[in-house]
């Protein structure tokens, strides 16, 4: 499912067949059809052209906030738990401290002060992703630190980075990925929220959440508008969730417990 | 014991500091003028600098936080730009609407999650545990807002099962006074069981999209303490006696994870007000999503603020009660 | 002692738990009078599977067997509804490790209550005066208090007690004892022991002793059955242990310690591949 999400957002003008923003105002609101497999919304714009070119945008969401968010989580949480003492009590109330919102109020927040944008939306939502991946690294560093081959590597006179890099980071990360993948799921329902809000992708940018909110005023006589939108991004997040689910009973057992 | 609660004050003191820090961090980066918020677009340069030092924006940034800081302790925070009212009597008067849902929702969602993980555990990897567990995920991987439309598509504009948007039908708005701001307790107290139907037709949809949502995090939970109760040799001992399954699963395995699902489902409930913000709109639910977003939208700094300030207080305030609880609770902890 | 009626009777009982490749328990045969029976093993060897197969609680395992009847219950065709009424009724087990073996957020004495409850309709507080009898039976002092204590708040020793009286107190006909004395000292063992042992001249009940230690049982019990990896290597009167004739006997024989015995090197067991290969259907 979630390689066909890939292969959709590369191949998506291939796939797509109409613009996604060619407006047609005579055959606006059509019902699905052959011409238009999921209908046409208010403009007359076809709605699969636009999912699959929404695809791209969800895709690049995900990229970017994973590629921001695992490093950062990383680098906080080994260097905390390698460290220890008041540099992981410091490092661990700032992250509490963004643990104590849930993670779309906190987005809103940051979208609200930064003005609503995608770029914007992507920021705000790395800004309050890295905190659980940050516990969990330390977490998993801890358990790491006293064994015998970091001991061991410390005795050789390696230097605390060297020995985070080449031995704790590799060992965090089969849950970092586990946590990562599910990750992604929050992190599309999020950015459709903040679409849906109006504060994320502007119009006439095809993203699934604002496809969704501009949908609703025509919901009652055009149920297509916005069922298939969310369809979609069920479709991912549930694929994300199912990923990372299997990767979880796959790879690590023992981590069931840890949020 | 005494140590370890007055270790938790300071936490709870400092975690509370960081979230004023925060709130006013993210107040400071807005690319809005807030000067220019209040006295408009060509307001004379005089009465731009008056305000300007008013809101004391022209002292440092450490003096203008303590100021901050002052004006919370007195519970001061602000009036909002769009209702002209002090932000906190706003607050309180749309929280009510929001309590009420979430309350609902979480009950629902509770013994639903509650129910699927316990039959997950005692099916473990036969096909009540699959099929609870594609169930749950797809709760957690539907965008509530859209769950929220199909919902109302569904069963009150086809079906006729349920009210649709609003606390009530627009017919009875106003019937019942406000005591406590809970619709169904008003109503209940005034006797207007015409409005409490209402108000129970109305709440019953979002509830149990909300409660179907946070139903995956508490069934996962559930499943995996119960999956480590089932495992312990008392559970055995409970078989030989002669309980039944049921009795054993029920009476010995879950009441030992009871203290731990306080904690989960408190957490949830902390992440029910996200998806309640985002139904609340679907819903026009006059309650503190609707207010928190309609401010966004026009960028009521004063107002979103606090009502972020209160979604972190809340939480921190459900971790401390889920601590709490779990050791009045658990007898090893006493 | 044997006496003619038979309370348990076992052929061929084999048990397989799931994923693993060689069977826990394998052509077990063996028969128990209301007499007391020990059966000794090193640890692993399946001895409490034996105890877990006769009361149909392994989910999961494949069990077969020729023949598993209690008195009148053939345990093998046995409903889940008819096993209710004999698991804790006619047939009890003490489970082994009592720090693990309590429920930790019950008064000991709501679950010793519980097990009487569960099989006869009384009140509370008949429930409660039959508990606190039959903890006063197995000796614990200040019965009346140790009721509303939690098991954190009772020793080891303790809590092996009330294991055992909240599975005599129903009066079953056979008792399985799963290492019924490892938890406790020395002293108070004697005292355990000594229970056990006035219900089955008493009361005439079954006894099966679960243990690792060969003096016990050569002690305490009439018979032994002597298992390694799953299957009874040999079966003999307690008193007759020093005459035992399989290699393996011999071996945990010579490597018991004793007092005031010679002061050489203790023997290790030499273990042999052919003890394990199977031993076939025994008649
Ligand atoms: N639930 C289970 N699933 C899989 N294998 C099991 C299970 N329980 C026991 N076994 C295996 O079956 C074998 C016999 O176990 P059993 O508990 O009967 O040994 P035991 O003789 O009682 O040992 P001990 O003296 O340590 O109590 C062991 O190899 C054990 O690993
Ligand atoms: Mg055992």
């Amino acid at each position: 499912m979630l390689a066909a999400l890939i292969v959709i957002a590369a191949f998506a003008p291939l796939i797509a067949t109409h613009d996604p923003y060619l407006q047609n105002l005579g055959d606006a609101l059509a019902r699905p059809s052959g011409a238009h497999v999921f209908g046409t919304d208010e403009l007359g714009r076809d709605i699969f052209s636009r999912l699959v070119h929404g695809a791209r945008i969800t895709l690049t969401i995900i990229f970017l906030v994973t590629i921001v968010v695992g490093p950062i989580g990383l680098f906080v949480g080994t260097v905390a738990g390698y460290h220890g003492g008041w540099l992981d009590t410091i490092l661990m109330r700032v992250t509490d401290i963004f643990l104590s919102f849930p993670s779309l109020i906190l987005s809103l927040a940051f979208v609200a002060a930064l003005g609503p944008s995608l770029n914007n939306a992507i920021i705000a939502i790395a800004l309050t992703a890295w905190p659980p991946i940050a516990r969990l690294a330390r977490a998993e560093t801890l358990t790491f630190r006293s064994a015998d081959y970091i001991a061991a590597a410390r005795l050789q006179g390696a230097s605390s980075w060297r020995i985070i890099w080449r031995s704790i980071v590799p060992m965090c990360m089969p849950s970092l990925l586990i946590r990562l993948t599910l990750n992604m799921a929050t992190v599309i329902l999020t950015a459709a929220g903040l679409g849906f809000l109006g504060l994320g992708a502007q119009p006439p940018l095809p993203e699934w959440g604002a496809m969704i909110a501009t949908g609703r005023r025509y919901m009652i006589d055009s149920w297509w508008l916005v069922t298939f939108p969310g369809l979609a991004i069920l479709c991912v997040s549930l694929g994300f969730n199912l990923l990372g689910d299997g990767l979880r009973d796959a790879l690590d057992p023992k981590q069931m417990n840890k949020r | 014991m005494r140590r370890a609660v007055f270790g938790q004050a300071t936490g709870i003191i400092v975690t509370l500091l960081g979230l004023l820090i925060l709130t006013f961090v993210i107040g400071r980066i807005m690319p809005v003028d807030p000067v220019r918020a209040i006295v408009g677009e060509d307001a004379p340069r005089e009465v731009y600098d008056r305000v300007f030092r008013q809101l004391g924006l022209d002292r440092p940034v450490w003096e203008q936080f303590l100021l901050y800081l002052r004006d919370v302790l007195r519970f001061d925070f602000g009036t909002s730009i769009r209702t002209g009212q002090p932000v906190l009597e706003d607050i309180k008067r749309v929280l009510p609407a929001t309590i009420e849902l979430a309350t609902f929702a979480i009950i629902i969602g509770a013994s639903l999650g509650i129910a699927m993980g316990v039959t997950a555990a005692v099916n473990k990897d036969r096909w009540p545990d699959h099929v609870i567990r594609i169930v749950s995920l797809m709760g957690h991987s539907m965008p509530i807002f859209w769950t929220g439309m199909i919902g109302l598509l569904i069963f009150y504009a086809a079906l006729g099962w349920v009210g649709g948007s609003g606390r009530m039908s627009q017919f009875y708005i106003g019937m019942v006074p406000e005591t406590t701001g809970f619709l169904l307790i008003d109503s209940a107290i005034a006797g207007e069981w015409d409005v409490f139907k209402s108000a129970l037709r109305h709440l019953i949809l979002p509830a149990s999209l909300l409660g179907y949502s946070s139903a995956a995090y508490i069934t996962r939970m559930t499943r995996s303490f119960m999956l480590d109760q089932l495992g312990q040799e008392y559970v055995t001992t409970a078989r030989v006696k002669g309980l039944s399954s049921r009795q054993t699963v029920w009476r010995h395995a879950f009441a030992n994870i009871r203290v731990q699902l306080v904690t989960i489902v408190a957490l949830a409930y902390g992440s029910l007000l996200e998806g309640a913000v985002l139904i609340e709109t679907v819903f026009a639910w006059p309650g503190f999503g609707q207010y928190l977003t309609s401010n966004l939208l026009i960028g009521d700094m004063n107002a979103v603020m606090t009502c972020v300030l209160v979604v972190g207080v809340i939480f921190i305030g459900l971790n401390i009660l889920s601590d709490l609880l779990y050791r009045v609770f658990d007898p090893r902890t006493r | 002692m044997t006496s003619t009626s038979p309370i348990l009777q076992v052929e061929n009982l084999s048990v397989r738990y799931p994923g693993s490749a060689v069977p826990a328990v394998r052509n077990l045969s063996f028969t128990v009078g209301r007499e007391r029976l020990g059966i000794v093993g090193e640890s692993g060897s399946g001895k409490s599977t034996v105890g877990r197969a006769i009361l149909r609680l392994l989910h999961g395992a494949a069990l077969t067997a020729d023949r598993l009847q209690f008195e009148d219950v053939d345990l093998l065709a046995a409903t889940e509804r008819q096993m209710l009424s004999v698991r804790g009724r006619r047939i009890t087990m003490i489970l082994q490790d009592p720090k693990f073996s309590l429920n930790p957020i019950q008064r000991v004495g709501a679950q010793v209550a519980e097990a009487f409850r569960t099989h006869f309709a009384c009140s509370k507080a008949e429930a409660r005066a039959k508990s606190i009898a039959m903890l006063e039976a197995v000796q614990i002092r200040d019965a009346d208090r140790v009721y509303d204590l939690y098991p954190h708040e009772v020793s080891g020793g303790m809590g092996q007690r009330v294991m055992i009286a909240m599975m005599l107190l129903t009066n079953p006909d056979l008792v399985i004892a799963d290492e019924p004395t490892s938890a406790l000292d020395v002293t108070v063992r004697l005292n355990v022991l000594t229970i056990l042992d006035d219900l089955v001249r008493d009361k005439g009940i079954g006894l099966l002793i679960i243990s690792h230690d060969l003096n016990l049982v050569r002690n305490f019990c009439d018979r032994v059955l002597i298992m390694y990896a799953g299957q009874v290597v040999e079966e003999l009167a307690a008193r007759d242990l020093d005459r035992a004739t399989h290699p393996y006997t011999r071996g945990l024989i010579a490597a018991q310690p004793r007092i005031g015995g010679s002061r050489q090197p203790l023997a290790v067991l030499d273990r042999q591949d052919a003890w394990e290969t199977d031993r076939g259907a025994q008649p």
